[in-house]
């Protein structure tokens, strides 16, 4: 049979009235150059701490269709750029009872959070824990500036981390998962590796053993995390990791973790190090 | 009072079948994974079967290629095509492999169609809540009967 890919990501089990656009097939090797500038690597070695599960790790942009790939190749036809812009404003914006902005302490974000997105999760050693770059921004907000917490998956607090991860675009993800952050990083495996619901499928099942082929009219990728926050054209919004876990273990009919859940903090360092290597992305472009 | 009378009368074909379907916890499974014995105790209806491995219950066709259902679009990969599948399998086989075709493959990423316990965190249908237990199964005993017809129809040209 030939390989299709509807324009629409589809929650694959819950298929219903969708129309899809005509087939298109994802150019496996183009090159993706942000900007004319930003060379990012799609596809390398996998981490040695995948031990041959994978052979080649690829970056979620090199299963899109062209038409969707070139969508990421220009900040101007990015759609996931618009929020990175509010979130800069957000950066300067005075919140809490501190009186303080994101800038009064970290001033330039371009300069003071270069490289920050790469390395995350991270370990925390004050706070002796695993942070996600979501946990990270409200222990500001709440302790520094002393203003609300965001919710985890809003849309303001997925624009910050968009803003925050654009200054990492084109460097390498490489989280460590050693030391303190080990044990962490074994729930985080285990998850990956359990089969969750009535449909009884772990994230390897379609992420690892099934990658490259189609599930409905859903090309399957290796469910990266490189390119998060994600513009996903399917709900018009920038989309983070844990809003994304969410939905795969839905459709295998399990009742989910919450984003931020310890689960999930957990899964998504595991994820991320699946990924140690590929490019920083964000914000990418997905159906 | 004739419409009251028909649904008397359909509620007792519907109870009689059901006294004689196998809950999925008494299905009996031979060594290599098949099932001798009708499910609901009636023969299947291979015509309702496409409904039923469209975007259906079953959902066959998100993992599987069919051929003889190439009017319904998008045909996934993940297994292999059914094509032959009524030559290649006994139809005790099939109902195994429609029921739980773990037990006939070991470790399958298929999900089983007639089984209510043994999961991670069951949940809801898509809703990503708990489920309600006990749980009902992905197909009924007749909606597995009505697949397995339908898949003895597709034989080896
Ligand atoms: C009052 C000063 C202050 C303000 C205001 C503040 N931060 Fe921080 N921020 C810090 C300090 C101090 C650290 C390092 C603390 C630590 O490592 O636990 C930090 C660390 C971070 C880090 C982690 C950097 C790394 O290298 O791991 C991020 C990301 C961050 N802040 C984002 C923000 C954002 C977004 C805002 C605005 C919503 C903000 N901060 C507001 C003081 C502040
Ligand atoms: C039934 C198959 C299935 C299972 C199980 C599944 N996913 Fe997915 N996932 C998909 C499909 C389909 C997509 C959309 C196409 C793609 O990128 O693979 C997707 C997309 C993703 C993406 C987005 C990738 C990108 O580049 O934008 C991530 C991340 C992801 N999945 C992670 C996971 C994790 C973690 C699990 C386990 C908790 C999981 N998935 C379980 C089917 C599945
Ligand atoms: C999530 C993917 C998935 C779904 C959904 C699925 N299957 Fe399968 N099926 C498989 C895989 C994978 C195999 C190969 C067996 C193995 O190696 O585990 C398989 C094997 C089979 C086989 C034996 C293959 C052969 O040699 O002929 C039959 C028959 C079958 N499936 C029928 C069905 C029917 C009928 C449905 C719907 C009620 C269905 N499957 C739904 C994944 C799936």
């Amino acid at each position: 049979m030939t390989k299709r890919s509807g324009s629409k990501a589809l929650t694959w089990m819950a298929l219903s009235s969708v129309v899809f656009a005509a087939p298109a097939l994802a150019d496996e090797s183009a090159k993706l150059v942000v900007n004319d500038e930003i060379e990012m690597i799609t596809e390398t070695d996998a981490p040695a701490h995948l031990d041959g599960a994978l052979g080649t790790i690829r970056s979620g942009w090199t299963f899109r269709t062209s038409e969707t790939q070139v969508l990421q190749m220009d900040d101007f036809d990015n759609p996931g750029m618009i929020f990175v812009d509010q979130a800069l404003d957000q950066w300067n914006t005075v919140e809490g009872s501190a009186g303080k902005s994101c800038a009064s302490c970290h001033d330039d974000v371009e300069s003071s959070m270069a490289g920050v997105r790469a390395v995350y999760p991270k370990w925390n050693e004050e706070a002796e824990e695993v942070r996600t770059l979501v946990m990270q921004i409200n222990d500001c907000r709440e302790n520094q500036m002393g203003a609300e917490p965001l919710k985890y998956t809003s849309g303001k607090m997925t624009a910050m981390e968009a803003l925050i991860s654009v200054q990492s675009r084109g460097m390498p993800v490489d989280v460590a998962i050693d030391g303190p952050a080990q044990s962490t990083w074994e729930r985080g495996k285990d998850i990956y590796y359990t089969r969750f619901g009535q449909l009884d499928l772990s994230c390897a099942n379609c992420h690892e053993d099934n990658y490259d082929n189609m599930i409905r009219a859903d090309h399957l990728s290796q469910g990266q995390i490189n390119g998060f926050p994600v513009y996903r054209l399917k709900n018009t919004k920038l989309n983070n990791a844990h809003a994304r876990f969410k939905g795969c273990i839905r459709d295998t009919r399990a009742e989910t973790f919450k984003p931020g859940s310890d689960e999930f903090v957990a899964l998504e360092l595991y994820v991320a190090s699946r990924g140690n290597g590929l490019s920083v992305e964000a914000p990418s472009v997905r159906n | 009072m004739q419409l009251k009378k028909l649904t008397v009368a359909a509620m007792l074909i519907a109870g009689a079948a059901a006294a004689n379907e196998i809950a999925p916890a008494d299905v009996v499974f031979t060594e290599d994974g098949a099932i001798e014995a009708s499910l609901s105790g009636s023969p299947g209806v291979a015509e309702n079967a496409p409904e039923i491995m469209n975007k259906g219950a079953g959902n066959c066709i998100a993992c599987h290629q069919v051929t003889a259902l190439s009017d319904i679009p998008f045909h996934g990969e993940v297994g292999p095509s059914l094509d032959g599948a009524g030559s290649r399998w006994t139809e005790a086989e099939l109902r195994g492999l429609v029921a739980n075709a773990k037990m006939t493959f070991e470790g399958s990423m298929m999900p089983s169609f007639y089984k209510i316990d043994g999961f991670t965190r069951p949940g809801d249908a898509y809703t990503g809540k708990a489920a309600k237990l006990p749980l009902d199964p992905l197909l009924t005993a007749q909606q597995v009967e009505d697949v397995v017809a339908f898949l003895m129809t597709l034989k080896d040209q």
